[in-house]
């Protein structure tokens, strides 16, 4: 996998492997995240419908898994999806998932 | 046939010839020559001109793909880019073969208009995913998925228009 880790949770993937959101089939939003820490800023930015359509695709899981190496993550991510979440609730759930995996990792 | 700054000045049987021509394509010279009222020979001449300097630019066949029973959807894709850097993600689009028409238009922002075919919606989704929005200077792009098809036609030459020269 081509992925530069620089520390332990900054794994940086290169352009063609970054997460690029979409809000539906074929319809970028020009927002797109390269490491686990830019992802995470862009949970807040991203128009929620974003969020929704790739946690339910498994896109998310599958990123997080095969590009960032993160299971532990991508697990949590999976029980997520099990919730059905929302909207905004999804939203916060998802940057708390992520958040707790970064600190998780900078110990 | 003359050429002036590449754009070739086309006289009356020219056109005509290429009107015979788009109508159809696997008509023999001496047919047209006969439709025209001129000689075999001058069809050859005229034909052999027009395709050495690209004004035919090529034989093709149109096939009806929903009877051959493919499956392939089609969709309309807007890329908005960089205006500095829309020209190489146009070239690039040219050279996938998902790829079928790629156009630039000056509108309010620059955009990128191509047509694009996949054997599913999923197959079009990781194409855009994984060949055109990591392009550098790609700011987002819109798709539209195509779902019935009214018209499609090639440039043709007007009857009116060659008769009228």
């Amino acid at each position: 996998m081509n992925v530069k880790t620089m520390s332990k949770n900054l794994k940086i993937a290169p352009r063609e492997k970054a997460f690029y959101f979409f809000t539906s089939i074929g319809n970028y939003t020009g927002a797109s995240a390269s490491s686990l820490k830019e992802f995470m800023e862009k949970i807040n930015e991203v128009n929620v419908k974003s969020l929704e359509f790739h946690l339910y695709r498994g896109d998310f899981e599958k990123w997080i898994s095969e590009v960032l190496q993160e299971g532990e993550l991508a697990g949590d991510i999976r029980r997520l999806q099990r919730l059905n979440p929302m909207g905004e609730s999804l939203r916060t759930q998802l940057f708390l998932t992520v958040s707790r995996q970064m600190r998780r990792s900078a110990i | 046939m003359k050429l002036k700054n590449e754009i070739a000045a086309l006289d009356v049987t020219d056109w005509r010839i290429l009107q015979a021509l788009q109508e159809n394509a696997r008509q023999t010279y001496t047919a047209i020559g006969k439709q025209l009222g001129i000689a075999h020979s001058t069809v050859y001449d005229r034909i052999r001109k027009m395709e050495q300097h690209r004004i035919i630019k090529n034989y093709v066949a149109l096939v009806d793909a929903e009877k051959t029973g493919a499956k392939n959807i089609t969709a309309m894709i807007t890329v908005y880019t960089d205006p500095k850097v829309s020209e190489k993600v146009a070239q690039k689009l040219c050279e996938a073969h998902e790829v079928l028409e790629v156009y630039t238009s000056l509108s309010e922002e620059l955009q990128i208009m191509a047509k694009i075919v996949a054997e599913t919606p999923e197959r079009l989704h990781e194409f855009i995913s994984n060949s055109v929005a990591p392009l550098p200077g790609v700011l987002r792009v819109r798709t539209s998925i195509v779902t019935k098809k009214f018209k499609e036609e090639q440039f043709s030459i007007e009857p009116k228009q060659s008769q009228n020269l």
